[in-house]
């Protein structure tokens, strides 16, 4: 549905985007993960044709955005970082004015507008100024403004920033909603978002993307700590070389020692679950599995692959990884 | 042409729920009913004094209050034409809905064109109150009525092309103020341009003559609508308007 090719963009002499593809498919909702800065913003103007691209190409649905950006705007909904809106105006009149401005037909723009109201819990304020809404209602007047069309495509920027929790929840249910129907393209630095709403992910790090994968397969690769205690003599490193031995482990760190118990930190590669494997060896040594502690937050992950350099971490990735 | 008028009512929605149309009616009408007024005063006293003289001069209701209140209010309009067209785009990227605007599927020209055309029609509600205030010559003296159409048409087309240009000052700032000020500043060079016709008549004269908006109403509000003055307002709608396109999309390129 979405295809982007070798995208850049600088402004002067500042590479904010640079040489990024990636695709989406009919129906994904992918999550678009970086730290500030990162680029998921100016990605996101360009796939909108917000902006255009300094180099590379982007398709939606088919349709060039350069090229053929009014088909593409067509088939678009875009909710900017900050909701655009008209603050003079109430929130019936202003998402019949977008839907004009979408070019849906004057007849049935009085029912749209009621039912998009409705899918976004907006229908209590519908006659009141739009400057009068707390942020949450705000929020999902712009959500409502984005799929007034019934876009195919939906670009959401920081869709939950600034929202109370209980909002943040009423938000991500609604877009999960809202994913069989259009494909989605979320942008978000919180992770736990991404793990609610999103079935694959694309890390953006100064620019670059340095991962695109399933959610799973990200929380699979994270590193876990075990604790393990060995009836004699044995020392830390030799009790490390046993587990770097284990086929599928990549990394292991030393934790903690004290007499006789041992503490790691293990990664294993890519796409593979690595405990079943450490546990056997361990127990096949002779020594005692105290705690095996899986940390599976994407928070690691992430972590990793945005602090470390941007283009090494993509190749190793791609040489250690069953993607 | 939908597209256009979408965007032309929304911003007509805007100026109406926002002070700026009624705090601009308000001095308009302040300034036209004084026009209005002080030239009637000088009219009747002047008729009065032709006939103590015993040898009345044919006068013209026309000539004597029409054709100034009109070039007053060219002046006036020169003036406040700034603070129409200042919002069109600087609040717009303000506010951050020019995200909204630019990523729909209508073409820069329908936007320029909508929030133009809205421009001129608020505009247009200011001449709406000179014309009440100039129908009470028509209720009691008998003024030909076809120069005074003339006049309003002058006036009608110096705004529409002030507000072309104010409307790509507002393309150049995100801050309403300073879209304001600026036009405010080419206003009012446009009128001193003016007073260099009294200069004689050398190649800079000319020029700037040429250049000024008032020189060219002066023949508008004698009623004479001729045809160099309407070229004159023409290119200048349309420089206006082009620019501000291309300007609108050099945003883009520059965003």
């Amino acid at each position: 549905m979405i295809q982007v090719t070798g995208l850049s963009k600088k402004y002067a002499s500042y590479v904010a985007v640079d040489n990024i593809s990636f695709s989406v498919e009919k129906g994904d909702i992918v999550g678009f993960l970086g730290p500030n800065g990162a680029g998921k913003t100016t990605t996101m103007r360009v796939i909108t044709g917000f902006m255009p691209p300094t180099a590379g190409k982007v398709t939606v649905g088919g349709f060039d955005v350069f090229d053929q950006p009014m088909e593409v705007k067509k088939r678009i909904g875009y909710l900017p970082e900050s909701p655009p809106l008209y603050p003079e105006m109430s929130v019936r009149d202003y998402l019949t004015f977008v839907a004009r401005l979408k070019g849906i037909p004057n007849i049935e723009i009085p029912d749209r507008v009621t039912q998009v109201m409705k899918k976004c819990s907006v229908a209590d304020v519908s006659d009141k100024l739009i400057q009068k809404l707390s942020k949450g209602y705000r929020q999902r007047v712009g959500l409502a403004q984005a799929i007034v069309h019934n876009p195919d495509v939906l670009i959401l920027d920081e869709p939950t920033s600034g929202l109370d929790p209980k909002q943040i929840i009423e938000t991500r249910d609604l877009i999960k909603g809202l994913s069989g129907e259009h494909t989605i393209i979320l942008s978000t630095h919180i992770l736990p978002e991404v793990e609610a709403i999103c079935r694959k992910v694309v890390i953006i790090s100064k620019g670059k993307v340095v991962k695109t994968d399933s959610v799973e397969n990200l929380k699979n690769r994270a590193v876990f700590t075990i604790e393990l205690s060995t009836a004699g003599d044995a020392d830390a490193v030799a009790v490390r070389r046993k587990l770097e031995q284990v086929a599928s482990v990549s990394k292991v760190l030393d934790h903690a020692a004290s007499a006789g118990r041992f503490a790691f930190d293990i990664e294993g590669l890519t796409g593979s679950d690595v405990r079943p494997d450490v546990a056997r060896a361990v127990v096949q040594a002779g020594w005692n599995l105290l705690e095996m502690k899986s940390s599976t937050t994407l928070e690691e992950v992430f972590l990793e692959l945005t602090n470390t350099d941007a283009g090494v971490s993509e190749t190793a990735a791609n040489n250690g990884g069953a993607q | 042409m939908r597209n256009v008028w979408t965007i032309c009512r929304r911003e007509l929605y805007a100026y109406f729920v926002s002070p700026i149309a009624w705090v601009l009616l308000a001095i308009f009408s302040i300034l036209s009913g004084w026009f209005v007024w002080a030239e009637s005063s000088y009219f009747v006293q002047n008729t009065m004094a032709s006939q103590m003289r015993g040898q009345p001069v044919p006068m013209s209701i026309n000539e004597m209050i029409i054709a100034p209140i009109f070039g007053y209010i060219a002046v006036v309009g020169l003036m406040l034409v700034p603070f129409i067209s200042m919002r069109l785009f600087a609040e717009e990227k303000r506010q951050g809905t020019m995200e909204l605007l630019a990523t729909s599927p209508v073409y820069d020209l329908e936007l320029v064109l909508g929030k133009w055309l809205a421009a001129v029609l608020m505009y247009g509600a200011l001449l709406a109150v000179l014309i009440l205030d100039v129908s009470w010559l028509f209720i009691y003296g008998s003024p030909d009525w076809k120069p005074a159409v003339a006049g309003f048409i002058g006036l009608l087309l110096q705004g529409a092309g002030l507000l072309a240009f104010g409307a790509l000052i507002s393309t150049l700032t995100k801050n309403q103020i300073v879209a304001g000020v600026t036009g405010f500043g080419l206003s009012l060079f446009l009128w001193i341009l003016q007073w260099a016709t009294s200069f004689g008549d050398s190649l800079t004269v000319r020029v700037a003559s040429y250049i000024s908006t008032l020189s060219h109403m002066e023949s508008f509000s004698r009623g004479v609508i001729d045809t160099k003055d309407l070229i004159y307002y023409l290119s200048m709608i349309f420089l206006g308007l082009f620019l501000t396109t291309r300007s609108l999309e050099s945003i883009r390129w520059r965003a």
